[in-house]
């Protein structure tokens, strides 16, 4: 097997197609795990590497896959999460583009694992275009016997749908995601039950990022303690970063998580633009709370930025510079979120709405000396009071701007 | 008024409610298919699908209502999808959308006035190493800049 088959994005050049996907290697590892593994060795494999979601959370992916409830009748789904909506964020449009044979062969081994016959790829409706690649490559492993009844011999077999969405960020929570599946708004459900045991058509359902399966191949061809040895004791693996905003080489940038941000930043997407400094960053998407320029030595993994009191997210790198009035980065949030909302929870529909109206009138230059306490006191009211993590998504970015921003906003407001 | 597909979208929406183990969960695709042959959802296709998929009309016109991309009410023939969220910003969204605006005659509405080109700003495309960025009935654009706009624009009206 070639360095290129475990890296989640082929060199540029490589071809997305099954044939070239077949020279690095690639369908080795399901085709190991359907034909000559149980499937508890399988998820005992998964969980030992000790792969956590790519998509935000973080939930260890082998512990998900385990509380699927083994035996009993009936369908259980797999649902890939595609939806890609938090902003800065286009790693898995990179995965469904340049190599969507990896994430067919993570979700065929994900399916083996737990049982499962049918998975349901969500892609974001604005990705109609890249679910295009993902199609003609759905129906390339059809016609190999890749995807379909009977893989490698046996009697396991995975079908595939792909489900376009339409313009819902919240439709990348978990339960949304099923909700919109089964034909409804994106409104998150209560849990438990947690989707493991009750989800899409009510049966047990895994949820996994496309990241997150476009890892597993790699586990199992060479083994978890290969994966553990990359990156951080309780974060392992390489991690896709996408970097954004003001730097000289945005683009995507696969490497061991644990990853200083600065290193990210400076060797690989260039730092910023000539007579540009960097003010902010912000870690892993919009969701993420920012981080100053003095906090840019923070490891990239789960638990350095947990302590840095802001989250890796989805590995989502925004650079702001120093020219950009923090006022423009604060609207930009709080138009996202209340327009996001799906107004099921009381304080997240009304927060976020009037958070933007009190910013909206900051940014006209008509705030009032109250406005920005009233902003933290309407963050906090949100924080852990809504059914999903929306609440918080939209309270703590916001909060930790306004609270680190808080002489150039009082400026503002004075203006 | 009633409401009928085309035979090669009924066709098509057939075999999406047969891919689903229940056929109220091809509701989001079904109204992708209506959308993309109409260019909107008329009333009076709700009321056939909450027919076809067997479920209330209240749960078409919520579905409808919800989703941002699906359109209650006639588009022009393109639609323009032009980013607004943080990378974008920072890479001069907010000029650019005056920009178009501009240049497509825009005044009060999103769509000109020979219903040629309707102008949607939305949130993150994720397209953000590419900002700022649009799309173009779902074709990505990247790092568009006042030149490229104009030159898109005039191919747009032109035709």
């Amino acid at each position: 097997m070639s360095q290129d088959a475990v890296r989640l994005l082929p060199a540029d050049g490589s071809s997305w197609r099954l044939e070239a996907y077949l020279g690095r290697g690639g369908y080795a590892a399901a085709r190991k795990a359907v034909t000559s593994m149980a499937p508890a060795d399988v998820i005992a494999e998964v969980r030992k590497a000790g792969l956590r979601g790519r998509g935000g959370a973080g939930f260890p992916a082998g512990l998900k896959w385990s509380f699927v409830p083994q035996g009993g009748a009936g369908p259980r789904y797999l649902c890939v999460n595609a939806d890609e909506g938090e902003p800065g964020t286009f790693k898995d449009r990179a995965i469904l583009v340049r190599n969507p044979h990896l994430l067919l062969e993570g979700m065929v081994i994900a399916a083996f694992a737990v049982g499962i016959r049918t998975a349901v790829v969500y892609v974001r409706g604005e990705y109609d275009r890249v679910a295009d690649r993902l199609r003609e490559a759905i129906a390339e492993a059809e016609k190999a016997g890749f995807i379909g009844p009977g893989l490698f011999g046996t009697d396991f077999g995975l079908d595939v749908i792909v489900h376009l969405g339409a313009g819902a960020y919240i439709c990348g929570e978990e339960t949304a995601l099923l909700e919109s599946v089964e034909g409804r708004r994106g409104q998150p459900r209560l849990k438990p039950p947690f989707p493991a045991v009750v989800g899409l058509f009510r049966a047990p359902t895994v949820i996994n990022n496309v990241e997150t399966l476009a890892s597993v191949p790699g586990i199992l061809a060479r083994g978890a303690d290969w994966f553990t040895a990359l990156g951080r004791p309780k974060d392992c693996g390489t991690r896709i970063f996408g970097v954004s905003g003001a730097v000289r080489r945005p683009g995507l940038f696969e490497l061991p998580t644990g990853t200083p941000l600065r290193t990210i930043i400076d060797d690989y997407a260039g730092g910023p633009p000539e007579g540009v400094s960097i003010k902010a960053v912000i870690p892993g998407g919009l969701s993420a709370p920012l981080l100053r320029a003095e906090e840019l030595g923070t490891p990239m993994d789960f638990d350095s930025l947990a302590q840095a009191c802001s989250m890796i997210g989805s590995a989502a790198i925004v650079v702001i510079g120093d020219r950009t009035p923090i006022i423009d980065v604060l609207q930009v949030m709080a138009r996202f979120y209340a327009h996001e909302s799906c107004g099921q929870c009381t304080p997240c529909r009304v927060g976020t709405s009037w958070i933007h109206k009190a910013v909206s009138r900051l940014a006209a230059g008509q705030g009032r000396p109250a406005d920005l306490d009233l902003i933290l006191s309407l963050a906090d009211g949100m924080k852990g009071r809504t059914l999903c993590p929306m609440g918080d998504a939209a309270a703590l970015p916001i909060h930790a701007l306004v609270t680190k921003f808080r002489d150039e906003l009082d400026r503002a407001v004075a203006r | 008024m009633s409401f009928a597909p085309s035979s090669a979208v009924l066709g098509r929406i057939d075999r999406t409610i047969a891919a689903y183990p229940e056929r109220a969960a091809a509701l989001l695709p079904v109204l992708h298919l209506i959308q993309g042959e109409s260019g909107w959802v008329p009333p009076e296709a709700e009321t056939w699908v909450a027919a076809k998929l067997g479920v209330p009309p209240i749960r078409v016109r919520e579905v409808l209502s919800f989703y941002t991309m699906f359109r209650r009410g006639p588009a022009g023939r393109t639609v323009i999808r032009v980013c607004r969220n943080l990378s974008c910003t920072l890479a001069g969204a907010e000029d650019l959308i005056g920009f178009l605006r501009a240049e497509l005659g825009l005044a009060g509405g999103d769509t000109t006035a020979d219903g040629a080109v309707t102008l949607a700003v939305v949130e993150c495309l994720g397209n953000c190493d590419n900002a700022p960025c649009l799309q173009i009935d779902g074709v990505d654009h990247g790092r568009v800049t006042k030149e490229r706009a104009a030159a898109i624009i005039g191919e747009l009206l032109g035709k």
